[in-house]
Order: structure tokens, then C-alpha cells, then sequence
């Protein structure tokens, strides 16, 4: 028997819709949210999505569970008047510089106060100017457009596990704030960019280089070339409201040659240098009983996860470069020789569906000698931008194919854009290795799906795999292999959604539909492509006869591998909480990492402080509190001047601060 | 398994054998003003008179027993904070008070010595002159039916034998060692005890739906965050009898099969944290509390959370939250605690007083427990009478009186502006704090209980009952409720965050001047707007002081607008500008300057100003050489 609700008095099957507000979507009503978001905890602060049910009055449909025979009203004269009256509110503490902002085409305030038919707003602008937060390579927090709807924060934490932002304080003062007010990227922020692909506003955006790439454009001495990722293809075409097609990358080629860039190329093509270098890397841990399982590394906001979070976990992390490192070391290699440039005045540009590639290749050890390998990173929303400005009607470009060698991919490189495709080209490469049927379509279906959590086995359980996408599946599937509970041979990251087709650079998409549809199109293209496996492309096996030599070779080390290291969570190492005047001060830091916390350190600090006031010593001391010392295990974890304190206790401490106190009153 | 026969008996055997028992309020009100100096001297003149005082009284033993001349306890709150500090002197049923540490020696000698009543310390009614000498005859008290409060400001909080002697603990252990979950539940149902902490919903309902939601583990959780400005009922009770609380909770874990339970206080009540904590220790190391509940096998844990003091964390999700570590902001209901509550799990969630009430309820049986107060709202409630009321304190009553018994008969009747009792001064009552409503002179007669007051646009809320005379300004009072609101607002959903402020700024419009009749018009709609869609409870009822204020003070918030006048003369912006007839030698030089003719007199005569007509513009102020004008 089909369950019915009547929504307008017209009848719904109910379909196991856990909430009204879906029900509705169902029954081709967009019911007006900020804060309702399908793949995050329901939160109900934005109240836009209320609607009349028979019987129980006004309740937000958002929190609402269907039952049969439920009658509701969605648009009565009252829900649309309080809807008004709350987007007012929005609006009264809202920038509304709206032609300034870069979501001004896709702005779910705007769009609401233009459904509303909003024409005046009644409030008195309340808002007081709050500094944006610029600090980070790849992400402008903006508090001036903040809705405060919470997606960021919730994405941040229960997708991401990461928590690096939250609500602080209260009231017309609450804002979105990372620990202790700090810039993004003085923090654990790994760039991935959800934050800002979430947010209904321009809150929090990318952060544009576009200027920086006209420059060099714009630079006669300069030789721009660019690289295009895999995940790009399938998705700028939305910016033109083009249906996906493999024809919009030829369209894109055409576009970058009327931009100006000189050579066009394939991050692809570095992706099948990845998929031989990172294969032959497990293949030799896997033979001389190496460090398994291991992680891979194209995923730059993983890679800096893992730096903060597991540095237990570093050395199983693959040495080889993501590709856009390894197409940019390359291109810096033989390209000034080729194009007949001097390596300085090669500018390489990278589009990428991503914003944490901003900051991968600013890594100092990505830099030489003052040129880095990727000069500037750009997302697929900037060149679609960089096309509007200049005016191409993209959707009429007749598509150009890209400049060889490094334009040259298989469809194993094509696939990395999709969760699950670096462990399917990896398959592709050892496949005969390990014995591995693969079928006339070269699809590995094990590894392919839309689980943010799956595994393979394959080769009789000679070879485990696990692909996981969203950094918390991440944090689990660590925590399984630390505690042993899980053993891989190959363990997949993906920072986001989908992967890279889902990265936070790519344009908004409103629906998971959307973005599934860049994933079966971005395996289409690997379908029509002539080559499925990297080590068939004859320009890698070129390149490795002409300069590497061969896969993990010296050469190849030199400049396709790197190195990881432990990173802090908090990039300061004290917070001042109490500086004295005298000359000659002596300092005292107690940690309150979560770790010395626990141990008591907190009471230690009060204590130490107090003990400083009623002496009336404040003058002789500079009293801080540090961040995790990183000395866990040994903690409390306190200085005083030079002495270095473990297992602090206080009476300890009160005696060395009495000495060094007596010392100055003398 | 504590035998509570033999405690209660001993403690009786051994209380028999004091003469006196002095109880001071250790209240917090009157600890401000100084009784445990009270206590002290009291103690140190009974010890000078010779006399055997013991302030812990040992009745475990009874080869310990001895007899002593005076039994000193500290109580919790007794109720009449007007005249704290307060004295009780057993078994005379005396009650001083204003006592200061010089009137001990004279207590001593006479009053516990002796029997004579000191008529200067007693109550002294402040029209008629008539002394009452103890809370059997003081007309504070005797209006009153103090039931959840009885034994608050009589029992010693830190001595549990008093408490079973009191009859505590007999309920609790009971309901489990005689009833069964299902019984307890319809038990009370039956009683029909509504939640005090502002909701009124059905207590042994709520209990029920825990009861019947599967779970591996549930809670129970007691919300101890009172915070409504100038309400101190449920901090009394922690302070004055924390074993009630206990008991409550023990009855609600029964109820629901619940084995761990929080109590929730704000750190900004220290002494109810270390008292609640003090008798959480007691009763586990009694067995009343631990892994083995009154020898039944069963276990029940409590657990003080000390909260920091944010308003919104009295909302039951947002308390929750602030238990778990997180920020205490409300989530949306359903799911409702009793389905999914702390971590997760089924939690059954009520306030101080109710849980007070809990064993009373068991105590005297449904039917009896149903006899007070009205059909739908039975029992009695507890306030905090503040305001321009003769008689402040802490008071209980039955639901379904009113609100003339309340301020005239108990409160002792209105202060006007000078401080004096005139009835006529009467102008409003808030009731329910800051998210309570404004009750003008035709409620007077309106029998309080939870459905009354939610049908003209008050609600019961925690508690909290300000008197007002006719020298407030309704607007300004609005005002201040709404800065509270505004402040305390977590800030999560948009209209509380948003409509709250621009509340706000409106109201401080008006009290400016600088609003029209279109910002009252705004200011009536966003109130509605919030009150219907805000997450919480806090939203909801934060523009009842508004939305009460208009409706019944309307006029007031025009003379506002219109006339830019305050008829109370409490919005300095808008106070008139008069001429001192002392002063004024009637030169006619401001008339002259006055550029919209608000002034008239005649040549020579005092000049008056018409506040209505003028616009402030202070010109006759700077004309004035006399400096008559202010």
C-alpha cells in the first residue's frame, strides 16, 4: 500500500523521505533552506523552511518526519510573510555588497531575497565591519557575508573530522572562528575548500589568483603554460550551462590558446608518470616487506591531514609528488630547453578542481632556488571566470587538441579526477603483476562506487585495497590500521566528496546528482580515449628513456619524490598571558596541549599566575601558554627559564619560580 | 541497605534531647546580609551563658547521644529574605529578624534561656504595628501552602538524618523496592505533576515515553541552571534540602530504568554546587546512591556538571549539549530527550523544583497531592516575589491564586514611589522572567496556573515574579528584559539572533524618541515573527515582555512616539522640560524665543511648558538669565 501525504492538499507518496522538507523536493517544491544540508547533521537554525502541518501548526520541515496522511501547507500567507521578514533580518546584518562578490550568480541569499520579491529592507543595517580573514594561500573567509547557517563548520567537522572552524561567542556576536581567532592557515586547515563549497553565500571563497595569472600573460617575457586536471573537463561546462560533454576540454584548449597561454598540457599526463612511479613504489615495498599499507599522495589537503594528525602514519604515505608536482618539476626540466625559454620565464599555471593545490605548490620543497615548480594554482571556477572576462563565447569555441608530449594522457590518468581512479590506474599498471584478470572494458569495478568507505580484495586476498573519500572516513580507516584492526595493501585518500570531480574548486553544485554526473562522465572519457593504461603512453616511456631512466630510479627521486614531516595543529607556539616590565624577565611556558591538559597543566597555569599576582612579582616574569610541547607522554610539560620541566607538579614549580623571584628582588 | 526506620527514630531519640534548636538562615540572601557573623555570635553567647550548644548533631549511636541545652543549625533559605537575617528558635516558633551579631547575647538570655519573645527582633506588620512572632502567625507565611519548600530553611542541608527524619528517602526507596517502573510512571500521572521549569508538561507523561524508548542506557539529568534575572527558587532548594533533589531523582531513575544521572548547576552558584555534591557523597556512601540502590541490585550514579552560566543552557537540548562538551546551543525537537538525549541515549530531563516535589508527591499520594491547586495545574508553585512588594522572598502557593494574594496579602502590598504601601501604585507584574509577559491591574484577579497564563501572553516560566509601581516606565522595562534576551541569545537560529537585536534597537528607539508609529507596527511584528518561528524556548518567549507591554500598555508606548513624552518620566531623553515656578520671574523671554509656542504665562507670572507641544529644542533653556529652566 503506497503511504500518502497531501502537500498543498495534492497527494505525495512517501517513500521513506526521513523529512518533509525532502518530501516536498519530491513533490516539486523547493522549500527555501541555508542550514539544510542532506549529508550533514540537522541543524534548524535558519527557521526558512517552515511550513503548516494540519494539527501541530507551524514546524520547520527540515525536523520534520512524514507520517501518513500528513497534510501540509507550504506557502500560506503567514510562512511567506515570516520568510520575508526573516531573509530581512539576513539582509539587515549582511554586507549586501552584492556586484563585489564572487557569488554573486550564485548566492542562495540573493537568490531567496529575489524569490521573496524583497524590495525593502526594514531593519536598520546592524552590522559592524569584521575583518576578513586573508591569511590562508587558497580561502577568503569573509564574517561581512555570514549567514551563519552552520554548513561550514558542520562539513568541517562530521564530514572532514577536522573541526578546524566553529561558532564562538554569542548572541549578535556569534560568529565562525577558527581556535583562538586565528588566520586559517595558522591552524590544522587543510585547505580542502568544503567549507567554502558549502557556504549558501560568499562567506567563505576561494581565494582568486587570476590577476597574478593575467600578469604573467600580460608579461612578453614570459612563456605561460598550462596544465589542465583531469576533473576540470567535466565540470566547467556547467559554468556555461553546457551539458557535460568530452568536448568542452577541447573547447577549454581553445579557450586558454585566446587567453594567451603558449602551451596547453595535461595534468594527466603526469598522472600516468604517478600511476608507474607510485605502482613501482608499492610493488617494492610489497616484494622487500616495506611499509604498508600505502597512502597515496595526490590529495594535498590528505597529505597535510596526515601531517597533523599522524605522524605515525607519514612513512606509509607514497614518496612520489601529486601530479600537478610532478607535471610542474618536469615542465621546469625540459620545457625551458624545448620551448627555447629560460627557466625563470617559464610560468607554469595549473587548473585544478582544487583549492588546497594553492597551497601544495607554495611547500617550500616544492620551490628551487627561488622557482617553484607550479607558479601559480588556479580552480575551475577562475578560468571560467578568466574566459568571461575576456569575452570568449566558450559554448561556440571549436575544440583544439592539447600540445604534445606533456598533453598526452591515458584514460589511467583521466580516472585520478574520480575517487577510486588512482587505485584503478594502479590496478591497470600491476595488474598483470598480480595475476589480475582484467576484462576487455579495462573497468575494475571493485574499486569504483560512491561509498565514502570501500575495499577491494583481489589477487585470491594477495592484494587488500581500501578508497576512502572525506577526511573523517580517512580518520577511521587510520585509526583501524594503527590499532590493527585493519590491514591494506593500498589505502586511497580523497579529501573530497567524490574526489577531485567534487573538489571545492570546481563550480557549486546544489545536488549529489550533479556531481555523480562528473563522475560517469570523467569515466566515459577514459572509455572513448585509444589508451587505458600509463604504461602505454609513449611519451612516459619517452620520458623515462630520455631523462629518468627508470621508475624510482635516483633521477627520478630527485624530481618526482618528497618528503613529509610532522606538523603542529596550532602554528604558534604561545598564547601571552602575562608579560612584566622589569629588564631582566625570566619566562615561564606551560603547555596546554590536550595532552598536559588532562594531566593538570591547566591548574598549574592558574595557579602559576596566581602565585606571580600575590607576590606582586609580575614584573619579573612573562608567563605563557604554550601549545602541545609535542612531549606528550611526559607531561605536564613546563619551562621556567631555561628548565625544562616533565611530569610537572606545582609545588616543583612554586619553588623555581620563588628562586628566580628572590633572585631579582635582590 | 541504610535502615531508614532506625535513623529516622535515632535522629528523633536524640533530637529529643536538646531543649532548643536555633536555625539561622544560611540562605544566600541572608548570608549576604551577614548571619553566619549571627551564627557565630549566637553560638560563642550560648558558650558564655554557660550553656551546651552542638551545631552536628550525632544520632547514629545511641550510646552517643547526649543531651544538649541548644542544637544550632545553618538552613537554606527560609523564604522572608526582606528581613534576613533570620533567626528561628524551636520549639517556641519564634522567627526574628534584621538580627545583627549585637542582638545574640540578648537572644541567648532571653529567647532560648527563657522563653520571652524580644518584641523589637519579631515582625512588626509595617502599616498596622502588629507583631507576629514566628512563621505560624506572620502573614508572609501563613498565606502561603510551603510544600516543595517545607523543609528548605528548616532541615539542616548538610545533616541527612535530618532529612529522613523528615520523612526523606521512604518514597525513593519504595518506588524501588515495592513498585515497578510502569507504577511509578502512573503514579505520576495520576498526580497529574506538571514540570516546573517553565513547560508544565506532564512530568510522569514524560517520564512514560523514557520509560517505553529502548535503550541500552538512559539518564536522568536534573536542570539546576536557573537563570532568569532576580528568580532563586531552584538555587534555594539545592542550598537548603539538595537531599529532596536526590530523592526526586532517585524516583525518576526508577521511573525510566535510568543508572546515571547529572545534575546541572551554574558555577555561579557555588554553594548549591557544594552542597548538591556534599549530599550526592553522603547518599552513596549510605548506599542510598551507588551499585547497589537500597539493596535492590540496581545502580544509580550522579554526577555534578558545573555549567558557566549562559541562559540558554537552562533549554533542556542545549543543556544536553553543554553536558557533552559541546557548545550549549538548542537542537531541534523531535527528537525529543525522553527518544534521544545525552549521548544519544533515552534521558528523562527536569528541573530542581520538580524533582523537590517528587517525593512529596509519592509521600502523599496522588489523590491527596491533586486536592491543591486547580484541575489542570495541581500542586503548588514556588516564585521569587521581587520588586516594589513589601514582603520580597521566596514564596509557594497553590496554583490558582491570584495574583491580589499574592502581591496584596503575602507580599504585604505594593511600594510606591517613595516607598510607602498605597495598593493604588499598583501597575503590572512580570511573571517568568525575561521570557515571561507583563499582567496588568484586570489580571489582579486571575487564578494563576500554567494554562491562564499561557492564554494572555505570560507563562509561569521559572518562576520569577517582579512587582511593578506606577512610577516604571513599561517601555523601559521591555527594554531591560530585552538587552537580557538579546544578550543571552546563543545566537544559532536567525530570528532569536537577528529579530532579538533589531528588538532591541527599536525599543531603544522609543525610549529616545526616535522612533514613529511604523517602528511600534515593526516592532509588534517582529516580535511576532520570532516568537512563532525562533528553535528554542528562549526565542519563543523572548518578545513576551514586548508583545505583553504593547498590548496592555499601548498607550504608554505612543505618548512614546507621538508626544515624545514619558509619562512616567523614566526615558531621560524624554523627560519634559519644566519651568521652576520658584525660579521664574515671568520675563516672558522664553515664550519669546520657544520656536513652536509651547510656552504660555503671563508677564511677571511663573511660565509653564507644554509637553506636547514642545520639541526640546532647548532654545528657552540658553534664553532663560534666571536659570529657572531645566
Amino acid at each position: 500500500m503506497e503511504k500518502l501525504v497531501y502537500i498543498n492538499d495534492r497527494p505525495v507518496v512517501w517513500e521513506g523521505e526521513t523529512n518533509v522538507l525532502d518530501l516536498a523536493r519530491k513533490a516539486h517544491i523547493d522549500i527555501p533552506t541555508f542550514c539544510y544540508h542532506s549529508d550533514l547533521s540537522l541543524y534548524g537554525a535558519c527557521r526558512l523552511c517552515m511550513v503548516e502541518v494540519e494539527g501541530r501548526g507551524l514546524v520547520t520541515s527540515c525536523s520534520t518526519e512524514p507520517f501518513e496522511g500528513m497534510r501540509v501547507k507550504t506557502h500560506t500567507q503567514q510562512i511567506l510573510q515570516l520568510r520575508k521578514t526573516i531573509v530581512e533580518m539576513l539582509l539587515a546584518n549582511h554586507d549586501q555588497e552584492c556586484p563585489k562578490c564572487s557569488r554573486a550568480n550564485d548566492c542562495k541569499l540573493r537568490d531567496l531575497s529575489n524569490r521573496l520579491s524583497i524590495d525593502e529592507v526594514r531593519y536598520r543595517r546592524t552590522r559592524d565591519f569584521k575583518p576578513m580573514d586573508l591569511g590562508s594561500e587558497c580561502l577568503v573567509r569573509d564574517p561581512n557575508k555570514c549567514v551563519l547557517c552552520g554548513d561550514c563548520v558542520r562539513f568541517c567537522d562530521e564530514i572532514q573530522g577536522i573541526g578546524v572552524i566553529d561558532f564562538a561567542r554569542r548572541g549578535q556576536d556569534v560568529n565562525v572562528a577558527a581556535a583562538y581567532g586565528k588566520s586559517l592557515q595558522q591552524v590544522d586547515c587543510v585547505n580542502c575548500g568544503q567549507c567554502a563549497a558549502v557556504c549558501p553565500t560568499g562567506a567563505i571563497v576561494v581565494k582568486p589568483h587570476i590577476d597574478k595569472v593575467w600578469e604573467a600573460i600580460y608579461d612578453p617575457q614570459k612563456t605561460v603554460v598550462a596544465q589542465i586536471a583531469p576533473a576540470v573537463r567535466v565540470a566547467l561546462g556547467e559554468m556555461f550551462n553546457l551539458p557535460p560533454s568530452e568536448l568542452n576540454m577541447g573547447k577549454l584548449v581553445a579557450a586558454l590558446r585566446v587567453i594567451g597561454f603558449d602551451q596547453v598540457y595535461d595534468t594527466a599526463f603526469a598522472a600516468d608518470l604517478t600511476v608507474v612511479e607510485e605502482a613501482t613504489e608499492f610493488i617494492n615495498r610489497k616484494s622487500n616487506g616495506g611499509k604498508l599499507p600505502i597512502f597515496t599522495s595526490c590529495c594535498p589537503a590528505w597529505v597535510k591531514y596526515a601531517e597533523h594528525n599522524y605522524p605515525s602514519l607519514l612513512e606509509n604515505v607514497s614518496s612520489c609528488q601529486s601530479p600537478q608536482q610532478m607535471f610542474g618539476s618536469i615542465a621546469k626540466e625540459v620545457l625551458p630547453e624545448k620551448l627555447n625559454v629560460k627557466k625563470e620565464d617559464l610560468v607554469v599555471v595549473s587548473i585544478m578542481p582544487c583549492t588546497a593545490k594553492k597551497y601544495e605548490c607554495k611547500r617550500p620543497e616544492f620551490i628551487h632556488d627561488g622557482i617553484a615548480d607550479v607558479d601559480w594554482a588556479i580552480t575551475t571556477q577562475e578560468i571560467g571566470r578568466m574566459i568571461k572576462e575576456a569575452g570568449i563565447d566558450f559554448a561556440s569555441l571549436e575544440p583544439e587538441s592539447m600540445d604534445l608530449p606533456l598533453g598526452f594522457a591515458t584514460g589511467a590518468g583521466v580516472i585520478f579526477g574520480n575517487s577510486g581512479g588512482v587505485s584503478e590506474a594502479v590496478l591497470r599498471y600491476a595488474a598483470d603483476k598480480f595475476n589480475i584478470p582484467v576484462p576487455e572494458s579495462i573497468v575494475l569495478q571493485e574499486v569504483r562506487g560512491v561509498s565514502g568507505m570501500r575495499e577491494a580484495i583481489l589477487a585470491d586476498g594477495n592484494l587488500k585495497m581500501a578508497v576512502v573519500h572525506g577526511l573523517r572516513n580517512a580518520q577511521e580507516l587510520c585509526d583501524k590500521i594503527i590499532s590493527g584492526e585493519a590491514e591494506y595493501d593500498i589505502v586511497e585518500v580523497m579529501a573530497c566528496p567524490g574526489g577531485c570531480t567534487g573538489g571545492a574548486g570546481q563550480p557549486i553544485v546544489h545536488s549529489r546528482k550533479q556531481r555523480h554526473k562528473r563522475t560517469e562522465q570523467l569515466y566515459h572519457a577514459d572509455r572513448v580515449m585509444t589508451l587505458h593504461r600509463a604504461q602505454d603512453n609513449p611519451f612516459i616511456q619517452e620520458l623515462y628513456k630520455s631523462l629518468l631512466e627508470e621508475p624510482n630510479s635516483d633521477k627520478s627521486h630527485h624530481l618526482l619524490h618528497t618528503a613529509y614531516k610532522h606538523r603542529k595543529r596550532i602554528d604558534d607556539d604561545e598564547l601571552s598571558l602575562s608579560t612584566g616590565e622589569g629588564k631582566d624577565r625570566c619566562k615561564i611556558r606551560v603547555c596546554v596541549g590536550t595532552s598536559c591538559y588532562l594531566r593538570g597543566s591547566q591548574d598549574i597555569l592558574a595557579k602559576t599566575l596566581q602565585m606571580v599576582e600575590d607576590n606582586a612579582w609580575g614584573n619579573y616574569f612573562d608567563i605563557a601558554a604554550t601549545f602541545c610541547s609535542e612531549k606528550c607522554d611526559k607531561g605536564p610539560n613546563v619551562s621556567v627559564g631555561e628548565t625544562v620541566i616533565h611530569k610537572a607538579e606545582l609545588s616543583q614549580i612554586k619553588d623555581l619560580i620563588t628562586k628566580e623571584a628572590q633572585r631579582r628582588v635582590k | 541497605m541504610p535502615n531508614l526506620e532506625q535513623i529516622r527514630d535515632r535522629y528523633n531519640e536524640a533530637r529529643a534531647l536538646c531543649k532548643k534548636r536555633v536555625v539561622i538562615c544560611a540562605g544566600t540572601g541572608c548570608i549576604a546580609n551577614g548571619s553566619l557573623k549571627v551564627f557565630d555570635a549566637i553560638k560563642n553567647a550560648v558558650a558564655l551563658a554557660g550553656m551546651e550548644v552542638t551545631v552536628s548533631l550525632k544520632s547514629e549511636d545511641p550510646k552517643e547521644h547526649k543531651h544538649h541545652d541548644v542544637y544550632m543549625i545553618g538552613s537554606g533559605c527560609q523564604g522572608f529574605c526582606q528581613v534576613g537575617p533570620l533567626v528561628m528558635i524551636e520549639p517556641n516558633g519564634i522567627m526574628y529578624g534584621h538580627v545583627k551579631p549585637e542582638d545574640a547575647e540578648e537572644i541567648v538570655s532571653r529567647s532560648v534561656a527563657k522563653d520571652e519573645l524580644i518584641d523589637r527582633l519579631i515582625y512588626q506588620d509595617p502599616v498596622s504595628g502588629q507583631g507576629y512572632k514566628g512563621p505560624e502567625e506572620i502573614p508572609f507565611y501563613t498565606k502561603q501552602s510551603r510544600t516543595g519548600l517545607k523543609d528548605c530553611g528548616n532541615v539542616d542541608p548538610k545533616n541527612v538524618n535530618e532529612y529522613i527524619a523528615h520523612g526523606g528517602y521512604f518514597a525513593a526507596r519504595d518506588a524501588f523496592t515495592q513498585m515497578s517502573s510502569e507504577e511509578v510512571c502512573k503514579l505520576y500521572q495520576d498526580s497529574g505533576l506538571r514540570g516546573r521549569g517553565g513547560g508544565g508538561f506532564s512530568t510522569g507523561l514524560k517520564w512514560d515515553f523514557a520509560r517505553k524508548a529502548e535503550g541500552d542506557k538512559k539518564y536522568v539529568v536534573c536542570n539546576g541552571d536557573e537563570g532568569d534575572p532576580g528568580a532563586f527558587m531552584d538555587r534555594s532548594i539545592l542550598e537548603g534540602n539538595p537531599h529532596s533533589v536526590i530523592e526526586g531523582m532517585l524516583i525518576a531513575a526508577r521511573a525510566v530504568g535510568a543508572d546515571e544521572g547529572y545534575v546541572y548547576v551554574r558555577m555561579e552558584y557555588p554553594l548549591a554546587c557544594s552542597r548538591i555534591r556534599e549530599a550526592i557523597k553522603v547518599a552513596t556512601e549510605m548506599g542510598i546512591l551507588g551499585d547497589d540502590v537500597f539493596g535492590t541490585g540496581q545502580s544509580f550514579h550522579i554526577q555534578v556538571m558545573e555549567g558557566a552560566g549562559a541562559f540558554v543552557c537552562g533549554e533542556e537540548t542545549a543543556l544536553l549539549s553543554s553536558i557533552e562538551g559541546r557548545r550549549g546551543m538548542p537542537n531541534p525537537k523531535p527528537p525529543f530527550p525522553a527518544q534521544k538525549g545525552l549521548f544519544g541515549k533515552p534521558t528523562v530531563i527536569n528541573n530542581v523544583e520538580t524533582l523537590a516535589l517528587v517525593p512529596i508527591v509519592m509521600q502523599q499520594g496522588p489523590e491527596t497531592y491533586r486536592k491543591v491547586g486547580t484541575a489542570k495545574s495541581p500542586g503548588t508553585k514556588t516564585f521569587a516575589l521581587t520588586g516594589h512588594v513589601a514582603n520580597t522572598g521566596l514564596i509557594e502557593v497553590p496554583f490558582g491564586t491570584t495574583i491580589r494574594e499574592i502581591v496584596f496579602e503575602i507580599g504585604g502590598g505594593v511600594l510606591d514611589k517613595d516607598g510607602k504601601i498605597n495598593n493604588d501604585a499598583f501597575k503590572a507584574v512580570q511573571i517568568g522572567g525575561p521570557s515571561g509577559g507583563c499582567l496588568t491591574r484586570e489580571h489582579l484577579d486571575l487564578p494563576l496556573d500554567f494554562d491562564s497564563l499561557g492564554s494572555i501572553g505570560a507563562m509561569v516560566g521559572s518562576g520569577g515574579m517582579v512587582v511593578m509601581n506606577d512610577s516604571t516606565c513599561m517601555v523601559e522595562t521591555a527594554r531591560y528584559f530585552m538587552t537580557f534576551t538579546q544578550h543571552e541569545s546563543c545566537g544559532k537560529c536567525v530570528p532569536c539572533r537577528e529579530g532579538t537585536r533589531q528588538m532591541l534597537e527599536m525599543l531603544e528607539d522609543v525610549t529616545k524618541g526616535e522612533a514613529t508609529e511604523a517602528t511600534l507596527d515593526l516592532l509588534e511584528e517582529t516580535g511576532r515573527t520570532v516568537k512563532l518561528t525562533s528553535l528554542c524556548g528562549l526565542g519563543k518567549s523572548a518578545p513576551n515582555p514586548v508583545l505583553s507591554t504593547l498590548r496592555y500598555f499601548r498607550d504608554e508606548y505612543e505618548a512614546h512616539v507621538k508626544a515624545r513624552y514619558c509619562p512616567t518620566k523614566n526615558c531621560k531623553a524624554l523627560t519634559p522640560i519644566t519651568i521652576d515656578p520658584e525660579i521664574c520671574v515671568g520675563c516672558t523671554l522664553c515664550k519669546r524665543v520657544c520656536p513652536v509656542g509651547a510656552i504660555s504665562g503671563e508677564v511677571k507670572k511663573p511660565h509653564k511648558i507644554d509637553p506636547m507641544i514642545c520639541i526640546k529644542c532647548g532654545a528657552c533653556i540658553s534664553a532663560c538669565k534666571f536659570k529657572a529652566i531645566s
